[in-house]
């Protein structure tokens, strides 16, 4: 409730630039987003995942944290990934993406929330989950 | 101003007309589906203009959401006590009184066992819906345990007082990625049987926690087959839906049908598109207890008209 709408489209400029770096980066350089550690983020603020997309390899550890003063859920759209428990203010849920896909997902408890979750295929051997 | 013509949802101008209403206590009636506005009054006012019709008269608790504490109000259990307080207070006891969800933030037994350890206490029979924050525990079963007796699907019902037939739906359960609150097709199904040997000169009272209009779908605020459940009460002459969920007053009438959104008893929400997303507003303490409240609905009889007054904890 204390950002401004300059505020948020700030944060959600900010987020789109992290998604496409982070696309960048994996596509430029495979060998470095191999051994970088397996974990992704995705914070809850203001009713919005943040990145709204978030590319991984797959065996990420992807985890939703709750910063909104209201309880969220994640749910996949279909049955992509087991669905938390409702998180209250800073709670956090993690799921282990071993399967390359795109996964849709919302709030269960205010569905017009929505996000996209990319796992990318690992290369190399040490990849393999 | 003509209001039937407005059937696409509401408008920023609309909403700001709206939000105009959410004055101290307003007073209005519907009389051959026209609204007069008697204007804005003080609470002293509005309950005498309740005590002069001699009829129905029930309550709507809204939001109660037993168990917050964060900076928006730090003690929800508190203000739900002062709404109590309030309520019994009344000079026109209310026959009995309807709870529009979100009774609990979390689902916690604790917090339904508190919220109904104080609810009682005002001694009316209360007839409840869901909100989304009352199905949060990991089987569902809580509220329909405690409150779903006698209900079918998620928990939906109808009775009659009054001549008035009262229909409390569930538009909370199974929401859709990227939708809005949602009846259902079994819901819709039993809604159109339900209102189908009733003569249209029953009034009705459809209550439900999301509204079943379209306040502001960016945020979430409406049901996606609201429309088609009051399309099964175009024949009737006066249709009043009560709702909860967006914790501020919305009036809006369409034809025969007078939408109206209750305040919350726990903490306010911003008006459409004034805040980046409607979470719990925070407002400087002397302020909150003026954005809570109660409201309560008269109904008289042979005039077909309703009487809907807002009363704030404080004004
Ligand atoms: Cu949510």
């Amino acid at each position: 409730m204390t950002l401004s709408s300059t505020a948020r489209s700030a944060c959600l400029a900010a987020a789109l630039g992290a998604v496409s770096t982070l696309g960048l980066a994996a596509a430029a350089l495979p060998g470095f987003a191999q051994s970088a550690p397996a974990a992704g983020a995705v914070s809850i603020d203001n009713f919005t995942f943040t990145p709204q997309t978030l590319t991984v390899r797959a065996g990420t550890t992807v985890t939703w944290t709750n910063k909104d003063d209201i309880p969220h859920g994640i749910a996949a759209t279909g049955n992509g990934f087991t669905r938390s428990k409702a998180l209250d203010t800073d709670d956090s849920y993690s799921f282990t993406f071993t399967t390359p896909g795109t996964y849709k997902y919302f709030c269960y408890i205010h569905p017009h929330m929505v996000g996209t979750i990319v796992v990318e295929a690992a290369t190399g051997s040490n990849a393999t989950p | 101003m003509s209001e039937s013509d407005r059937d696409d949802g509401v408008s920023r101008r609309r909403v700001l007309e709206c939000m105009t209403w959410a004055g101290t206590g307003v007073l209005w009636t519907i009389s051959g589906g026209v609204p007069h506005a008697l204007g804005i009054m003080g609470e002293a006012q509005a309950q005498q203009a309740a005590q002069q019709t001699k009829s129905l008269t029930f309550l709507q608790l809204s939001d109660s959401h037993v168990g917050f504490d964060k900076p928006a109000n730090p003690n929800a259990l508190g203000t739900l006590e002062e709404a109590v307080a309030k309520v019994n207070a009344l000079p026109q006891k209310p026959a009995f009184a309807i709870h529009t969800g979100d009774i609990s933030h979390l689902s916690l037994e604790s917090q339904f066992d508190d919220a109904d350890r104080v609810i009682s206490q005002t001694r009316l029979d209360v007839h409840y819906v869901p909100g989304e924050h009352d199905f949060l525990d990991p089987d569902q079963k809580f509220y329909r345990e405690r409150y779903g007796r006698g209900s079918k699907g998620a928990g939906w019902y109808s009775f009659d007082a009054n001549g008035v037939h009262f229909v409390g739906l569930v538009n909370v359960v199974d929401l859709k990625a990227g939708g809005l609150g949602n009846l259902g097709n079994d819901q819709l199904e039993w809604l159109q049987d339900d209102v189908k040997h009733l003569s249209a000169s029953t009034p009705i009272v459809l209550f439900a926690h999301i509204p079943l209009w379209t306040v502001y779908p960016d945020w979430g605020w409406g049901t996606q087959d609201g429309a088609q459940a009051l399309s099964y009460l175009k024949r009737f002459g006066s249709v009043t839906v009560l709702n909860g969920h967006i914790h501020q007053v919305m009036q809006k009438v369409e034809g025969n049908v007078t939408f109206h959104t209750a305040r919350s008893t726990a903490f306010p929400q911003p008006a459409p598109d004034t805040a980046p997303s409607p979470g719990p507003m925070k407002v400087p303490d002397d302020q909150l207890r003026t954005m809570l409240g109660i409201t309560d609905v008269t109904f008289k009889q042979n005039e077909q008209r309703l009487a809907i007054i807002d009363s704030p904890l404080k004004t």
